[in-house]
């Protein structure tokens, strides 16, 4: 069948219960959608599809015709990062750095429908994905800096050092 | 006079450079002190690693086109190592950081340092390139001096650059010729002042971080080698379950499958395709019949199960004095569940066999150790195995990772010629991994008239927190198959860094104090080494209960800390987090928390100041803030250390409030996201303040793990101090807080 992949049609020779995931990584050879847990509940995998956040460990392609799923890859190059991969470099929003492709795609399908969202929207948008290094303060910090949010005294104490 | 020599001669300050070059092994950078042991000029012990793997050029490599190569046996973990160690480098070398390149733990490439564990690599592997880099810079120095004819401090270095008083030039490249740099180090090395520093102590862009934000090859998980098939393991229902039997027919019909492997309870199979191996997993796990062992302990019983175990004693401290006169004596007992690692991706790894050789692409923390245990298991000789570290997700500590490299070698192994790429299962991880072990502390303190703490006295049960590999029986596949090799034989970890011990000699003033350890070499449930192994509980136990001595002797929780502190750097992390916290506006009741601890009592210093809300109808702890102070001596990257730090932070704080692994009397029942919660983005503070405290010049002390026991003994102080109620058991979770304040 025929998937849209970061502004690509490609020709995919898969089962089509296959998860979009899998054809992802293992047909298309793009490291950023992460098997995390092949169950909806960590978020590693995240990528969007149109313009919504989506678990791609969990959606079969069968549903994907004719729709345009955008990975990490698709956002920006380590040369010449996109605005929201700027801000977690920026940031430093990365420890181990495995989650990190899934935040950023939540956030990019957060910031296309609401481009200044309030820390609280931004800690809602991210609830389904999970970081076990504790980069969370970070991560907030990224999405908000790429959003241009002004930030309070507060958030930005982290700074001091 | 060999070039040997009159290079250690600059070195030592005793000789001019003489260059002339004998041929020398292969493998420099694995040469280790025992082909020039018994050396004469090797007074006195080398610093960091160089005391194993003393030659320059195990270390540091020049070539003649001017680029630096940096080895290091230490891996990359997700900790920011690769940047840390090239900053040292490259501010000892006088080379741009963005020039240097860096190769991490090989066993075919590196010198042997052990495992990354600990908060080690700084002072290890991070001291050996320090020095070495400063010799390197010394010996360059001297050739150029030699060649301009000028003597060695009129010569200035910069950016590769050997600069002579007339501005003659010559860069790095030029300076050396073959086999420069395979000179045994000295133990003292010409080091820069603290103060003339660049590139140390300033905050540095981690070198990993943008192809792990757009999608570049980054982890072991990302290889793809030509021809490369996938594998997922089988792994039994439960410890020590039996296959049975099991019908492979169907599978082996399925679309794609290569191969079911199976070697007595191993069982496993080889797809092309990733989905396709997951497919034939799921079918093979249901055609298996595995016999079951109801074999563990009743959950509700955890603590009384531990102390009921045999148990060997390890004695800590034994300075107690008798009849010391107490106004007011205390006890308490604390308790910690099984706890997992829990890293978001489930552990993976590559191997490919050629021949007689395998190789394995692995998130090992122990390349070396890992490639024994592999070579152990394989039944051949080790210099058959070569162990690659490829960057794997976040592991604190040791979770799957070896194991997963022991299944891609055992598949390998039947495979020749094709890589196989295995990748556990979320399930399966869960599951599998060796957790934190289960503990239980318990203490008695006496206090004087004036509120001082007169007498001490600490026991802690527990199982080890190490049963890494160490021989091939620490590998799961190892154990299943049809000639199995058993589990290493469970060992108390020395002090002074310890195990279950660690940190349970508590940093504070106590004349009169028992520390005791009892070993309990029976587990239960698998365990090893999770980040901070028991100084987590132990600084749990002992930071509650200086709370709770704070509360009887009417003393304010920082203040009755310092009073029997005389270190004065922890009381400078302890002041610093004080200060920065705003606890002079401290009052009762507003549910704030303090908690200090000096890491292994060695390493970084770290104090940590927490706020919570708890929704009394709920049970629900909020951690609001944190504000954290660390003193990790020179700080190399201070973004690196406050990056740890909160994490620790965090991490501690969900393993505090929520986690907990669940059994019922066969089965791990906490096998996925659902039934073992951690932290969510709903539960994320408001803010988290690290404040790194650098100490230009002095010793790296590791910081990775600080943060993690201070953490959990101020998140749980602030709850009590916000409840009115202690909670001495970890987790501290809704229904516990719920039950205990009845609501």
């Amino acid at each position: 069948m025929k998937l849209n992949v970061n502004g690509r049609d490609h020709d995919v020779d898969a089962e089509p219960d296959t998860p979009l995931l899998y054809v992802l990584r293992d047909h298309l050879e793009l490291n950023g959608a992460k098997f995390g847990c092949g169950l909806g509940q960590c978020g590693a995998c995240t990528v969007m599809v149109d313009d919504q956040a989506v678990f791609s460990c969990l959606v079969p392609i069968l549903l994907l015709e004719g729709r345009r799923v955008t990975t990490v890859e698709g956002l920006g190059s380590a040369d010449n990062p996109n605005p929201l991969q700027k801000a977690f470099i920026e940031e430093q929003a990365a420890q181990c750095g495995y989650c990190i492709a899934g935040m950023i795609m939540r956030a990019q399908a957060l910031l296309r429908r609401n481009p200044s969202p309030s820390r609280e929207e931004i800690r809602t948008a991210l609830e389904p994905n999970l970081c076990r290094c504790g980069t969370h303060m970070r991560i907030l910090r990224a999405v908000e800096r790429a959003a241009g949010v002004k930030r309070t005294a507060e958030v930005g104490a982290g700074e001091q050092r | 006079m060999s070039a040997h020599l009159t290079r250690r001669g600059v070195l030592a300050g005793t000789g001019a450079l003489v260059v002339s070059f004998s041929s020398l092994g292969q493998l420099l950078a694995q040469e280790g002190t025992g082909a020039q042991s018994g050396s004469p000029a090797n007074a006195g012990p080398l610093p960091g690693s160089l005391e194993k793997f003393p030659f320059l050029d195990s270390w540091i490599r020049i070539e003649a086109d001017g680029s630096v190569t940096v080895f290091t046996g230490k891996a990359e973990l997700g900790q920011g190592i690769k940047t840390a160690l090239l900053q040292v480098a490259a501010e000892e070398l006088d080379v741009p950081f963005s020039a240097l390149k860096l190769v991490t733990a090989d066993t075919a490439r590196t010198a042997n340092e052990g495992f990354t564990a600990g908060s080690h690599s700084m002072q290890d592997s991070g001291v050996a390139i320090m020095h070495a880099a400063a010799q390197a810079r010394a010996l360059l120095i001297a050739e150029a001096a030699r060649k301009f004819g000028v003597s060695p401090d009129q010569i200035k270095t910069e950016s590769g650059v050997a600069h002579a008083p007339d501005g003659r030039t010559l860069r790095y490249g030029e300076l050396v010729s073959d086999q420069f740099l395979h000179v045994e180090a000295q133990p003292q090395s010409p080091l820069k002042d603290a103060k003339d520093f660049t590139i140390v102590g300033r905050p540095q862009q981690r070198v990993d971080i943008p192809a792990k934000v757009t999608g570049g090859e980054a982890y072991v998980q990302d290889l793809r080698l030509p021809g490369m098939v996938h594998a997922r393991v089988v792994r039994p229902p439960s410890y020590g379950a039996k296959l049975d039997s099991v019908d492979t027919s169907e599978i082996e019909k399925m679309p794609g499958v290569v191969k079911v492997v199976r070697d007595g309870d191993f069982l496993a199979v080889v797809a092309k395709r990733e989905y396709q191996a997951i497919k034939a997993m799921r079918k093979l796990a249901a055609a298996a019949h595995w016999q079951e062992q109801a074999r563990l302990p009743k959950q509700a019983d955890l603590a009384q199960m531990i102390l009921g175990l045999p148990a060997r004693d390890v004695p800590n401290l034994d300075r107690r004095q008798p009849n010391v006169a107490a106004a007011k004596k205390l006890e308490a007992t604390y308790t910690r569940p099984y706890q997992m690692h829990g890293s978001i991706g489930p552990s993976c790894a590559v191997a490919r066999r050629d021949g007689d050789q395998i190789t394995v692409w692995t998130h090992t923390q122990g390349v070396f150790p890992d490639r024994d245990a592999i070579a152990g298991m394989l039944r051949v000789p080790k210099e058959n195995v070569r162990c690659i570290h490829v960057e794997g997700s976040g592991c604190y500590g040791h979770n799957g990772a070896d194991d997963a490299a022991g299944d891609a070698a055992v598949i390998a192994q039947a495979l020749p010629g094709m890589p196989v790429r295995v990748q556990w299962m979320r399930e399966q991880e869960h599951a599998w991994e060796p957790y934190g072990p289960a503990m239980v502390t318990k203490v008695s303190a006496a206090l004087d008239q004036a509120g001082t703490i007169v007498d001490w006295n600490y026991e802690v049960w527990s199982n080890t927190h190490s049963m890494r590999p160490g021989g091939p029986g620490a590998l799961l596949a190892a154990q299943s198959l049809a000639q199995p090799f058993a589990p290493p034989e469970p060992k108390p970890l020395p002090l002074p860094e310890g195990g279950g011990d660690r940190n349970a000699i508590p940093l504070y003033r106590l004349p009169s104090a028992r520390v005791l350890y009892h070993f309990v070499p029976d587990m239960p449930l698998r365990i090893s080494a999770l980040r901070a192994l028991g100084a987590y509980a132990n600084v749990f136990s002992i930071e509650s209960f200086m709370d709770e001595l704070a509360a009887a002797a009417g003393a304010d929780p920082v203040e009755f800390r310092l009073k029997h502190l005389d270190d004065a750097r922890a009381r400078d992390v302890i002041t610093t987090a004080a200060e920065r916290f705003g606890w002079s506006s401290y009052r009762p009741g507003a549910g704030r928390g303090f908690a200090f601890a000096r890491y292994k009592n060695l390493a970084a210093y770290c104090a940590v100041a927490a706020e919570v809300a708890v929704e009394r109808e709920t049970g629900r702890v909020r951690l609001v803030r944190a504000v954290a102070a660390i003193d990790s001596g020179q700080a190399v990257n201070p973004d690196g250390i406050a990056n740890q730090t909160e994490g620790a932070i965090l991490q501690s704080a969900s393993w505090t409030l929520y986690e907990n692994v669940t059994f019922d009397d066969t089965r791990i029942t906490s096998i996925d996201w659902s039934t073992y919660p951690i932290l969510r983005f709903d539960a994320v503070p408001d803010s988290i303040d690290v404040h790194v405290i650098d100490r230009p010049g002095q010793p790296l002390l590791g910081s990775g793990e600080a943060g993690q026991g201070p953490a959990a003994a101020a998140v749980a102080n602030a709850v009590a101090d916000a409840t009115g109620h202690r909670f001495r058991d970890l987790p501290l979770t809704r229904r516990r807080i719920k039950q205990a304040l009845g609501v």
